[in-house]
């Protein structure tokens, strides 16, 4: 019985030997070859063929329809309005004596047309970030805002709105467009 | 006792086996034994040559070159392989099938790894199949089929080089992520009461340019786009009503959400890393704050109370935190909060002027990058959490704006003013390998996909 026993072990040990030897070799990592012209040629079965397909789907956006709504008699008014737009010095938010005395005048002209409801739009110059000057913009269009309810505007005449350094007046990039673009502009959006 | 001794040793050899069984079997299956990834000269990158794909059949010829372009182009954007020029190949006999790579010719150019492909197509539909071998050993360690259409062969590339990163590298690549971006190109008017203003429309491409397409058609403004991390919707601002509101464009589906319905201004809007809600800008309750809502609008939750300006939140890549910028010390600086509740407000840049922008890298990187006024312009800048050091990766080349990281951390799309107009460009997260992405119109504010 131990006879037998010893025999099915050393049966074990033999058919398990390959294995044994084949743990202890080296992995084979590639080793750069001697010579440029004769690197070492792999023996064993060729590169088996991709078994499985990857499906690559391709998507393109698509974009939306749709429509802007456009007032054709406001948009007349607009393009001569009788609002001027106040100006702005660099960095800065405070409507100065210039600034204060065109808000006053268009003050007066909202005055004589009590039905007009008027959006303040604030604009800055290229010279800031594009993400920090929608602040600003904010800003400016509040701080005239404030000052028009001060001399007598309902506060639910006046709507503000920010568009940072993305509609310049002035497209060039000189002191003069600069002093053009930092300003609020004011837009009849009710008659 | 000599027999027990025997049997001890006879028991143990046993045992040994027992445990070499799998092993065996397993190195039977891979024989030979096959090392996986490449390496080049010493510590250099291994060079990688990546020739024309063989057309498998007569039509398949322009599919085939565009493959190989695009392939080529992918690897060499993660600088992880040094990729040798394509017009050398010319001295390299063309192999019609794998058998035929004349690997010595490799050698001779210097090739540590190059790859075999070749492209079928039969009506619209293509089949790609592709090899990766070593040179040195003549070994093949990558080998795959894919099938498709034959309406974007760029997508087989980028999907062959993010795989090829990935297994050579551990790296997820980038190839088939997307950036978008807001652009005048079309140089449409707005309609409404003003004269002489151009729209701007938001717009996504491939990280590398192509397929370049426009996502909204409002003829009106729209801002700070920002993906959604499944790279499905992109959210927005835009100003089609009298403010400014935050809309989702799932891009795959033509459908439009609008996100923030009110009176006051709602923007910059930003997803959270796991996509359930959105930090934005807003004053809807009097002066700019930000804010963090449900994806669908819901449950809108304030995080910042400060008579300053507060916007242009990035999330930390664990959702747990925002950066953003305040002017609450005078000017714009990026501050760190709590994404939870807005608290442990913690001033970030301490040393800059004027700072805005900011973007938080994903892993590994512990990184924030925004822009930073240097002179009259701006350059990007970035600070590394771990050490509070800061450096620059732009100098003063044009202006420099809207840092947006890629998805694993390597590079960042950005806005500059440096090719005329302002266009957008990729670069390293160590100031290497710029490339232009948009050459029409002015294009602004970039966004990278997951």
């Amino acid at each position: 019985m131990v006879r037998g026993l010893a025999i099915a072990l050393a049966i074990i040990c033999l058919v398990a030997a390959p294995a044994c030897s084949r743990r202890n070799k080296p992995t084979t990592t590639p080793q750069p070859a001697p010579t440029v012209t004769e690197p070492p040629v792999v023996t064993g079965p060729p590169p088996a063929p991709p078994r499985t397909s990857q499906r690559v789907e391709d998507q393109q956006p698509a974009p939306l329809s749709e429509d802007a709504v456009s007032d054709r008699s406001l948009d007349e008014l607009n393009r001569n309005s009788p609002l001027r737009p106040a100006f702005f010095v660099l960095d800065s938010s405070d409507l100065d004596d210039a600034g204060r005395s065109v808000v006053t005048g268009n003050v007066e002209v909202l005055k004589k047309n009590p039905q007009w409801v008027v959006t303040i739009e604030g604009h800055c110059d290229e010279r800031g970030t594009a993400e920090y000057n929608l602040a600003l913009g904010e800003r400016r269009a509040a701080a005239v805002k404030t000052y028009m309810v001060s001399l007598g505007i309902a506060p639910d005449r006046l709507r503000t709105v920010s568009y940072g350094k993305e509609f310049p007046f002035d497209q060039a990039h000189t002191e003069d467009a600069w002093s053009a673009n930092r300003r609020a502009h004011f837009v009849i959006t009710a008659k | 006792m000599r027999r027990l001794r025997t049997h001890a040793v006879l028991l143990a050899i046993l045992v040994a086996a027992a445990g070499l069984w799998p092993l065996a079997a397993q190195n039977q299956n891979q024989q030979p034994e096959i090392e996986l990834v490449i390496g080049g000269d010493g510590n250099s990158p291994p060079h990688y040559a990546v020739p024309d794909f063989v057309a498998a059949s007569p039509d398949a010829g322009e599919i085939a070159t565009t493959i190989s372009q695009v392939l080529w182009d992918d690897l060499a954007f993660e600088r992880e392989f040094d990729l040798i020029p394509r017009d050398v190949y010319k001295t390299v006999p063309a192999a019609r099938s794998p058998e035929q790579v004349p690997f010595a010719a490799w050698r001779e150019l210097g090739a540590d790894a190059v790859t075999f492909g070749s492209v079928q197509k039969s009506g619209d539909k293509v089949v790609v199949q592709v090899r990766l071998f070593n040179v040195r050993t003549r070994q093949q360690v990558f080998s795959k089929e894919y099938s498709g259409t034959a309406s974007n062969p760029r997508l087989y590339a980028h999907t062959i080089a993010d795989e090829v990163h990935q297994q050579q590298r551990a790296l997820r690549g980038v190839a088939r992520t997307k950036l978008t971006f807001v652009s005048d190109r079309n140089r449409e008017r707005l309609l409404g009461p003003i004269d002489n203003r151009e729209v701007k429309e938001i717009y996504v491409s491939d990280y590398d340019g192509a397929n370049q397409r426009r996502i909204t058609t409002t003829r009106q403004l729209n801002l700070n786009p920002s993906w959604s991390p499944d790279a499905r919707a992109v959210a927005y601002s835009s100003y089609r009503g009298l403010t400014p509101q935050i809309f989702l464009s799932l891009i795959y589906q033509g459908v439009l959400e609008n996100v923030t319905k009110n009176a006051s201004s709602n923007m910059m809007p930003v997803f959270s890393p796991d996509g359930t809600k959105i930090a934005f800008v807003s004053n809807r309750d009097g002066n700019t704050e930000i804010y963090v809502m449900n994806r669908d609008g819901s449950n809108v939750r304030r995080l910042t109370n400060h008579p300053a300006y507060e916007s242009t939140p990035t999330w930390s890549p664990n959702g747990a935190q925002l950066a953003f910028t305040s002017d609450r010390s005078g000017k714009a600086q990026i501050y760190i909060m709590n994404a939870a509740d807005g608290s442990n407000v913690r001033r970030l840049t301490v040393s800059e002027s004027y700072a805005d922008r900011a973007t938080w890298s994903p892993a590994p990187f512990n990184e924030i990058a925004y822009a930073a006024q240097t002179g009259e312009w701006f350059d990007i800048k970035i600070h590394d959490l771990a050490t509070s050091t800061v450096r620059q990766i732009t100098f003063g080349e044009g202006s420099n704006e809207s840092p947006a990281y890629s998805p694993n951390g390597k590079h960042l799309a950005f806005s500059s003013t440096r090719a005329g107009g302002r266009q957008i460009f990729t670069i390293g997260r160590d100031g290497r390998g710029l490339r232009q992405i948009t050459r029409s119109g002015n294009n602004q504010t970039p966004a990278w996909s997951q």
